[in-house]
């Protein structure tokens, strides 16, 4: 079945990777700001690197913040894509800045413990849950990550990554769905997570 | 657990990717899409273009080229050379690249570092450093416009303040590349290596001297760089890179494995 895929233009600079990702997979998707054409799609990509200030002024100023909000087909959200789903981020020069609120939670700086931020390159998962998205995916598989900020885990976490703490390194919240890693730089493995959105039903 | 990366670096010379031996006597090693999609196949975790050339002879590149590298590979990537603003960053980003990584135009305009950052975050911001140790004074200098040989400087830093200096303004990652070693295959520096790695809290990358599967183990057992990157003995076979990997698996030290059966 052929499904209309919407990446939306955030303006941040990972668009290209994403869409990329898609095509290899031989699934086409558009790029669009346009909350019409968004909210008609089958699936939404909600991609995102940079810092989630800049990336939530960008959606006020595009007026996606309400659109997004109300989308209900499947939505994935991409690193700071899925960042910006939870309520509020620690990611700004003053105090908390809010975010989507699509699914609870809050994006707070990194706890290392003496570990080197950012955390970047390749790492595991664990306490992997039982989720369409997740389909053939397990701890071995090594998928690529690139923040200083994360969301905790608690009960919309999918899947944790482990940098000096435990983080949400894959939430869902119903069709809200957010991955901290970038799926389409994860060779095979993220490919799979892609793969697997493309094959959710509705 | 963080795995330590493998990263194959790609020379680029108009186009083609490129092997000098200590940054001399260019030789062409082949197209650069082709070479990337087969590094990316056999288990590089990333892979570095360096547009050799850019920096030195103060004209605009073409790099069409790295939008059909994003195209074909899907482990992140890096794009340096004559990388002097913004814009040029940018456009580089936009056409799918993970990060950039400037060298001589931080050192002419350290400030760069900084909008760098503010503009596209710190996890794309690398700085490359080229450091030579000087017999004479014992000190290791930053060198500038080490792509072509007769315009090659030192600069006033030395590598380890230079190295602070970058982490201040907002780099996320550096590059070190020990110029002593470069192309000689000789292992890589890991007393200057291990000396930057006590005063460097984002990742670092060690570059020059990768010759054997041992040196590799060494840089990350003994420097506990981050990664390591090399260029000709990828490019002439020496080494391969699932075996590498496999070797240091071996030696304890943290590597993805890529599961091929996965999709």
């Amino acid at each position: 079945m052929k499904q209309d895929i919407v990446i939306v233009n955030t303006g941040c600079a990972n668009i290209a990777s994403v869409r990329y990702a898609f095509e290899r997979l031989a699934v086409a998707v558009s790029v669009s700001d346009d909350p019409a054409r968004i909210n008609r799609a089958d699936k939404v990509i909600l991609p995102g690197v940079g810092s989630a200030q800049a990336a939530m002024t960008s959606l006020h100023q595009k007026g996606l913040v309400e659109p997004l909000q109300q989308l209900t087909q499947p939505v994935l959200g991409v690193c700071l894509g899925m960042q910006m789903m939870v309520d509020a981020s620690a990611e700004s020069r003053d105090g908390d800045i809010p975010c989507l609120g699509l699914i609870p939670g809050r994006v707070e700086r990194l706890q290392a413990e003496g570990l080197r931020l950012p955390h970047m390159g390749w790492n595991t998962l664990s306490d992997i849950a039982e989720h369409p998205l997740l389909h053939g995916i397990d701890e071995q598989q090594y998928f690529y990550f690139v923040h200083s900020f994360g969301v905790a885990v608690s009960d919309t976490t999918l899947a944790r990554g482990n940098y000096g703490q435990p983080f949400a390194a894959v939430i869902a919240k119903g069709n809200f769905m957010g991955a901290q890693f970038h799926p389409e730089r994860s060779g095979r493995a993220g490919a799979r997570l892609l793969k697997n959105f493309v094959e959710l039903v509705n | 657990m963080l795995a330590k990366r493998i990263i194959p670096c790609l020379d680029v010379r108009d186009g083609k990717v490129v092997k000098g031996v200590q940054f001399r006597n260019h030789e062409i090693v082949g197209d650069i899409v082709p070479l990337a999609q087969r590094y990316a196949e056999a288990g590089a975790d990333e892979l570095v273009f360096y547009d050799i050339t850019a920096s030195s002879d103060a004209r605009v590149v073409d790099k069409s080229w790295v939008s059909r590298i994003a195209q074909v590979i899907d482990i992140p990537f890096c794009v340096a050379g004559g990388i002097k603003s913004i814009e040029d960053a940018g456009r580089i980003l936009e056409m799918g690249a993970d990060k950039i990584s400037v060298n001589s135009p931080a050192l002419a305009n350290p400030d760069l570092i900084r909008a760098l950052h503010d503009t596209f975050g710190q996890q794309c911001v690398v700085v490359g450093i080229d450091s030579f140790f000087d017999a004479q004074t014992g000190q290791y200098q930053v060198y500038q416009f080490t792509g072509d040989e007769k315009r090659t400087q030192a600069t006033r830093w030395q590598t380890q303040d230079w190295v602070a200096e970058v982490q201040q303004l907002g780099a996320g990652e550096i590059v070190l590349n020990c110029m002593n070693q470069d192309g000689v295959r000789q292992g890589y520096d890991i007393p200057q290596l291990s000396s930057i790695r006590a005063r460097c809290n984002v990742p670092l990358i060690a570059s020059g001297g990768a010759g054997s599967m041992a040196h590799f183990a060494d840089v990350f057992t003994q420097a506990d760089v981050d990664g390591a990157l090399a260029a000709s003995v990828f490019h002439k076979g020496v080494i391969d890179i699932p075996a590498l990997k496999q070797y240091l698996r071996q030696q304890g030290v943290a590597m993805r494995n890529d599961d091929r059966e996965c999709v």
